[in-house]
């Protein structure tokens, strides 16, 4: 069976689907398209579709993954356009190759992630962010399936900086003075997410952002050992197959 | 004028409520027109949590309809949430529609559409929120035409002072009708404020303004007559009755959420109308007379909207889907045109008959026979002529019998309590019949894993029926026939462990009879209710007897009437009802003979075939049954 990986956007007011919301819309635009979706034996037969570490609900994301089962051979390109063509507008495709080897979701092994926080003081965020990376540990509790969790935030983070002065916020037609925070956290059990940290920065240097921030993912793969970034996780696929 | 999105006022509060993705719009098939190019422009609302009122096909028809119109715009509205409300009030975030998060106050019509009276009060919360005073007489020139519509706008008048308007009926030729009112009013300069176009839509008879209608009342608290309160208002409001569906092939374009809602699936209507004669159904009343959907618009329709949505499952809908003249070649045409596709075919509301077995077969033909469900009414035999539900003791054994010997392992079987005449005897005839049931299956299939589930729910008196004189049975009655029933059920040795009980307590439907017969008396009950909290009714965990019986109290202080006088108290023949001026075309000394009929246990045919029993609606309305058989077929569709 083949087996296509998909890169996919959740952007603007789509950010805020769940993970449910986005499996349903993601089967229903592959009917929509005629992809040949493979399914599952049995009973109750399900589309062959996984998804590999969903963003949080009210996180948007430049890098979300996938991988479809189709039952007979698929073109990655005419996939790709197709099922963005049939997805909502806010749903993007990206990206899409044959899987050739290994598992997808093994390589994604950290994120990037940007917060833009809007009415923030700068100063009071760069402060923040020395504060954070001098610390050996920054511990924070959250209340997770299994119950209020303590955990440390700090060793996930692998890069944290403030990148520029302003942006605007993504889905708002007006322009707003905003700090952007840039980082790199490894995924961990239980997942260091970009609320953590900045839970993390109110602990050591009381820093809170006035409003919600916005929260992107940007990138998504397995960690160069060198800068510590994320590589392309489709890299492997390629390179393996008929570029 | 332009009108801004509130969305960006909105949006910071998205993170703080459940499921935001509710509540910013762009399902796949939604609409977004340009503000300044309509002239007229429809919220239109459904009164109740998204992940209910989004798959309603009443709104998703006339969302399309409209927006199908040149210079018109339909936006939906749906209620919110208590947590988004409070964030709301905070910041001052008005009601909004999803589709461009446009404030509900700018729009021309705020159309409502009630399915049920559990709504009302999250109306109120919408025209709060919206900023459009609760009262239709203290609204201004900048205040949206409310109109009412649904089943629940068949007898309006407890709402009646927060409404301008409310029309009976299908809606999909008078929104049309209304729109080109309001596009004329408005390019002539809307001469005469609120009252002109108030005035031109009423005089039409077609549509309903309670304003212009004074209700008195004899000193005992009944009505003693509703009178126009001025020239030009006609004293009869007639329903509006869609009389080619085949010409209204909607909704063609489903909306395809991103939430989850109640319903995953793309429904064709393939009938309006019931003539079946239930007495008990306002639904079968008001929707006369029988129009069919043609076997191959339907085909069509299942076509387009699968392609259209990406749903997996279609439904057949209609009140009694069997009936269609062509239900077997419609189940097995799109069956075959579906099989091997991971399309399923749902058939909700079917009769109890051997019949509708081949037909559940034939829907299932790819998937697992797991529950049937069939809806007898009645325990007893004598209950079930009281309510012209024409099924004998022999039928439903045969017809179980038939289901768990072809492979189904459960029945559901579907009764009310509290009906007219019931006594005790006949809710415990359900006791027996389950266990019939149980005993059937199991001679025919040989086995033990045999399941039968009894649900119950309270009977609610509805306007333009033959129960419309009816006393409701109290709560406590209600509920201690379902405790004796439950325990019957249970004592039984042999057949209790296999038999469910699922049931709803008695007191909801006390709120729900005193709304569905309440005069305008009971607008104050149901303001009081809102003042107090009240919201999103229809939801037990909201829900609260308690707050509307001392509502009702309060707010009836001064009136000779209170909740029992609306809802226990049996009318007499010539007792003028709340509605007696809203016209579904049946004619008022039928119902009343048919009543009478309903107490002596003498049964109604349908006249879809046997001569006409003159219940008025065809020669009132102008209309005639129109179903099959066209003799046509479903071809395969061919493979591109």
């Amino acid at each position: 069976m083949q087996r296509l990986r998909v890169r996919y956007a959740k952007r603007g007011r789509l950010r805020f689907t769940s993970h449910r919301d986005i499996s349903r819309a993601v089967e229903r635009a592959v009917r929509r398209a005629g992809v040949p979706v493979a399914y599952s034996a049995g009973f109750s037969p399900h589309p062959k579709i996984s998804y590999a570490g969903a963003a949080p609900t009210g996180v948007a994301s430049e890098a979300e993954y996938l991988e479809i089962g189709v039952s007979r051979p698929c073109d990655p390109r005419r996939l790709r356009a197709e099922l963005d063509a049939s997805l909502p507008p806010g749903l993007d495709v990206l990206d899409v190759v044959e899987a050739q080897t290994g598992n997808l979701a093994d390589r994604l092994e950290g994120s990037v992630w940007e917060l833009r926080l809007p009415g923030a003081d700068p100063a009071a965020v760069e402060h923040a962010v020395r504060e954070f990376s001098a610390a050996d540990r920054v511990e924070v509790e959250r209340l997770t399936k299994k119950g209020m969790r303590r955990f440390d935030t700090r060793q996930a983070v692998c890069a944290l900086a403030v990148v520029n002065g302003t942006g605007t916020i993504a889905g708002q037609e007006t322009v707003q003075p905003c700090v952007i925070l840039r980082m790199v956290v490894r995924h961990e059990t239980p997942a260091v997410r970009p609320d953590d940290v900045l839970m993390g920065l109110r602990l050591v240097a009381g820093f809170a952002p006035p409003s919600p921030p916005e929260v992107t993912r940007l990138a998504q793969g397995p960690l160069d050992a060198a800068t510590g970034e994320p590589a392309d996780p489709f890299d492997l696929d390629r390179a393996g197959g008929d570029r | 004028m332009s009108v801004e999105s509130l969305f960006p006022r909105l949006e910071p509060l998205l993170h703080k409520v459940q499921k935001p993705i509710q509540y910013v719009g762009g399902e796949l098939n939604s609409t977004v027109k340009d503000w300044d190019e309509a002239t007229v422009r429809w919220a239109l609302m459904y009164p109740d949590a998204y992940e209910v009122g989004l798959p309603n096909q009443g709104v998703q028809i006339l969302y399309e309809i409209l927006n199908e119109l040149p210079g018109t715009l339909a936006e939906r509205t749906y209620a919110v949430w208590p947590d988004l409300e409070a964030l709301m009030r905070a910041e001052g975030v008005p009601q909004f529609t999803v589709d461009g998060h446009r404030p509900v106050r700018a729009f021309d019509v705020l159309g409502v559409s009630f399915a049920t009276e559990l709504g009302y009060t999250n109306m109120l919360t919408a025209l709060d929120l919206a900023g459009i005073p609760l009262r239709a007489a203290e609204r201004t020139d900048e205040d949206p035409i409310v109109l009412a519509g649904g089943h629940a706008a068949f007898n309006p008048e407890p709402i009646a002072d927060f409404l301008d308007a409310a029309v009976l009926g299908d809606g999909e030729q008078i929104v049309i009708a209304i729109s080109e009112v309001l596009r004329e009013w408005k390019e002539e300069g809307s001469p005469g404020g609120r009252d002109e176009v108030l005035m031109r839509l009423a005089s039409s008879g077609g549509v309903y303004v309670p304003k212009f209608y004074d209700v008195e009342y004899h000193p005992d608290g009944r009505v003693k007559r509703v009178v126009p309160n001025r020239p030009g208002v006609p004293s009869r409001v007639f329903k509006h009755t869609v009389m080619d569906l085949d010409e209204w092939p909607y909704p063609k374009k489903p909306l395809v959420p991103l939430a989850e809602t109640v319903h995953e699936r793309f429904s064709v209507e393939i009938f309006r109308g019931c003539t079946r004669g239930c007495r008990f159904c306002q639904a079968g009343m008001i929707t006369r007379p029988v129009r069919e959907r043609s076997i191959t618009t339907i085909g069509d329709m299942v076509e387009v909207g699968i392609k259209e949505s990406g749903f997996s499952e279609v439904g057949l809908l209609s009140l009694s889907s069997a009936d269609h003249s062509e239900i077997t070649d419609v189940t097995k045409g799109l069956a075959d045109r579906y099989e091997g596709s991971q399309i399923g075919l749902s058939l909700p509301s079917t009769r109890v008959d051997a019949f509708n077995i081949d037909l559940a077969n034939e829907l299932s033909r790819n998937g697992r026979r797991s529950g049937l469900t069939f809806a007898p009414e009645g325990g007893s035999e004598r209950m079930r002529k009281v309510i012209n539900k024409m099924v004998t003791e022999e039928d439903l054994i045969r017809t179980v019998t038939t289901a768990y010997s072809q492979g189904w392992r459960q029945v559901k079987l579907y009764f009310m309590c509290g009906l007219p005449t019931e006594e005790d005897v006949d809710v415990l005839a359900i006791a027996d019949l389950a266990k019939r049931v149980i005993k059937a299956g199991r001679e025919a299939t040989g086995s033990k894993d045999i399941r039968c589930t009894v649900s119950i729910g309270g009977f609610v008196p509805k306007p333009h029926t033959p129960f419309q004189w009816a006393a409701q049975c109290d709560h406590e009655t209600v509920d201690r026939r379902l405790r004796e029933l439950r325990d019957a059920m249970r004592a039984d040795k042999e057949y209790g462990r296999a038999i469910g009980y699922r049931y709803h307590d008695g007191k909801p439907s006390i709120v729900e009879g005193l709304l569905s017969r309440g005069d305008r008396r009971v607008g104050a009950v149901i303001r009081t209710v809102w003042e107090d909290g009240g919201r999103f009714d229809g939801w037990s965990e909201h829900f609260s007897y308690d707050r509307w019986m001392a509502a009702a109290e309060r707010a009836l202080a001064g009136e000779p009437v209170d909740v029992a006088w609306y809802t226990t108290r049996e009318r007499d023949e010539h007792e003028v009802l709340p509605w007696d001026h809203l016209d579904a075309g049946l004619d008022r000394e039928w119902l009343w003979q048919d009543w009478q009929d309903a107490l002596g246990d003498v049964e109604v045919e349908d006249c879809r075939w046997t001569p006409c029993y003159d219940c008025g609606v065809c020669p009132t309305m102008g209309t005639e049954i129109q179903i099959g058989p066209t003799g046509k077929k479903l071809l395969p569709l061919t493979v591109l």
